[in-house]
């Protein structure tokens, strides 16, 4: 079973903590500020990396299913 | 657990750097305590790393306080009065979301980096200054105060000429012994020199800064654009401004932690994470306030619905956020520090401050490899007049 990142949007504040913990699983949207997903089912090497995004997240929307 | 105890908040300090005021970590260090902030109010607080975030992301805690409003004067008097429009620190849920989440992309990761050129330029430009007129120069009029002002206007989109107005309203704006009158005073003659910026940005229709935003792609009214731009003009003037300087003091007083950044400069953003974790978790103190709107459990008590709550960032001192918490170690990995806050209110500015922080820091002793304090440190003045901590003066020599 690989792991599975999401970004709950409708809560998501843009503040980009996500993007400084992982910046290779996530990015913010050019439109809106919003986080946005880009390697939904990271590899190994890069779940350390979301773990911290799912911690630093002040609006506690990134989840990581392992 | 529930005595009363007098909340020290105006109190002195045993020392500038190194303690909030006297006697509050003991107070809280059993969990949480309640206590009477001057004005009388009675109010809960929480000082351990869980409780804190808790408190700060759990909607059952509000931010609108009811009609007591958190700002005041000396007297007790409201500064700020808690329905006042565009105040993005009293508000909650949806409606908090509608003026937070458009100016989150006016402070993207992506845009703060391509900034980062021209927030070197100024850094550059600024130490230029200071080198030529020879020490001892204060640090804080050099640099800690101009940088982040000088930017958060580029951000916002307001001509230079207007810098000594902003800086002068910002300190006063910031005092807590000012009246409301005084406050109002400054408001107004913010929003008289910012209400035809905003006009000309509806004319061009430009979305290129953050007025520009505001203007052309919000439903923002005027109201709250205006409210909006004087909250990003005083905060981003004050508060990284006096932590760039409180770093650097921090790093006076101790050589050997100086000597990692020199060793490895390249890792000034990691640096900069534990100075905020530290500096910040040493300010101590009772912090952001929020209200109980149902009975919650924090901390193993019972805070009842209706019951005010402060948080200490003294949290970024327990030892359930990282070993020896109590130590500035700069080789440190970056933990999940508070500096910034939590909760769907965290800092905005927090990835400005950051590249400012990381820029002017690393560049201020990689050009002045020799910088010291002209007086101990122990012996500089502290701004204990402000909301706002930091030193009133920098005195440096190279």
């Amino acid at each position: 079973m690989s792991a599975t990142v999401r970004i709950d949007q409708a809560k998501c504040i843009g503040s980009g903590q996500c993007v400084l913990a992982a910046p290779d699983v996530f990015d913010q949207s050019d439109d809106d500020g919003l986080g946005i997903v880009l390697v939904p089912h990271p590899p190994a090497e890069l779940l350390p990396g979301v773990r911290d995004a799912v911690d630093r997240c002040p609006a506690q929307v990134v989840t990581l299913e392992e | 657990m529930t005595e009363a105890a007098v909340c020290p908040v105006h109190h002195e300090r045993d020392h500038p750097l190194l303690n909030g005021p006297t006697g509050f970590a003991e107070a809280v260090s059993d969990g949480p305590v309640k206590m009477v902030w001057p004005n009388g109010v009675e109010a809960w607080v929480v000082a351990s790393y869980a409780g804190v975030r808790q408190v700060l992301s759990d909607p059952r805690f509000t931010t609108r306080k009811g009609g007591q409003p958190e700002m005041r004067t000396d007297d007790g008097e409201p500064v700020l009065d808690a329905d006042q429009p565009g105040n993005i620190n009293a508000i909650d849920g949806p409606e908090h979301m509608r003026l937070r989440r458009p100016l989150a992309r006016g402070f993207m990761v992506k845009r703060m980096n391509q900034l980062r050129p021209r927030i070197q330029q100024i850094v550059d430009e600024h130490l230029d200054v200071m080198e030529a007129k020879g020490g001892p120069v204060d640090l804080v009029t050099s640099l800690c105060l101009p940088l982040p002002s000088l930017v958060i206007a580029e951000l916002l989109g307001v001509p230079p000429e207007h810098q000594e107005l902003f800086q002068a309203t910002a300190r006063d704006m910031f005092g807590k012994n000012g009246s409301k009158d005084e406050y109002i005073a400054h408001a107004t003659k913010l929003s008289e020199v910012l209400a035809p910026i905003v006009a000309q940005k509806r004319v061009s229709g430009s979305t290129d800064d953050l007025i520009g935003l505001m203007a052309n792609d919000t439903d923002f009214s005027m109201e709250e654009l205006i409210f909006l731009c004087i909250g990003m003009l005083a905060a981003g003037h004050e508060t990284t401004s006096n932590f760039l300087g409180l770093f650097t003091l921090h790093l006076f007083e101790r050589p050997d932690q100086l000597e990692v950044l020199r060793r490895d400069p390249s890792r000034a953003d990691v640096v900069v994470e534990e100075l905020l974790r530290y500096t910040v978790g040493h300010l101590g103190g009772p912090g952001l306030t929020r209200r109980a709107t149902e009975d919650v459990e924090v901390d193993g008590v019972l805070i009842k619905a209706g019951d005010w709550v402060s948080v200490s960032l003294l949290a970024n001192l327990d030892e359930e956020l990282c070993p020896r918490a109590g130590e500035l170690d700069l080789e440190r990995e970056a933990v999940s520090h508070l500096g910034f806050g939590f909760g769907p209110h965290q800092c905005l500015g927090a990835n400005l401050a950051r590249a400012e922080l990381q820029i002017g820091l690393r560049t201020l002793f990689e050009r002045f490899p020799n910088l010291r304090p002209a007086v101990p440190v122990t012996e500089m003045s502290y701004r204990t007049d402000m909301i706002t901590y930091g030193a009133a003066e920098i005195p440096v020599v190279w």
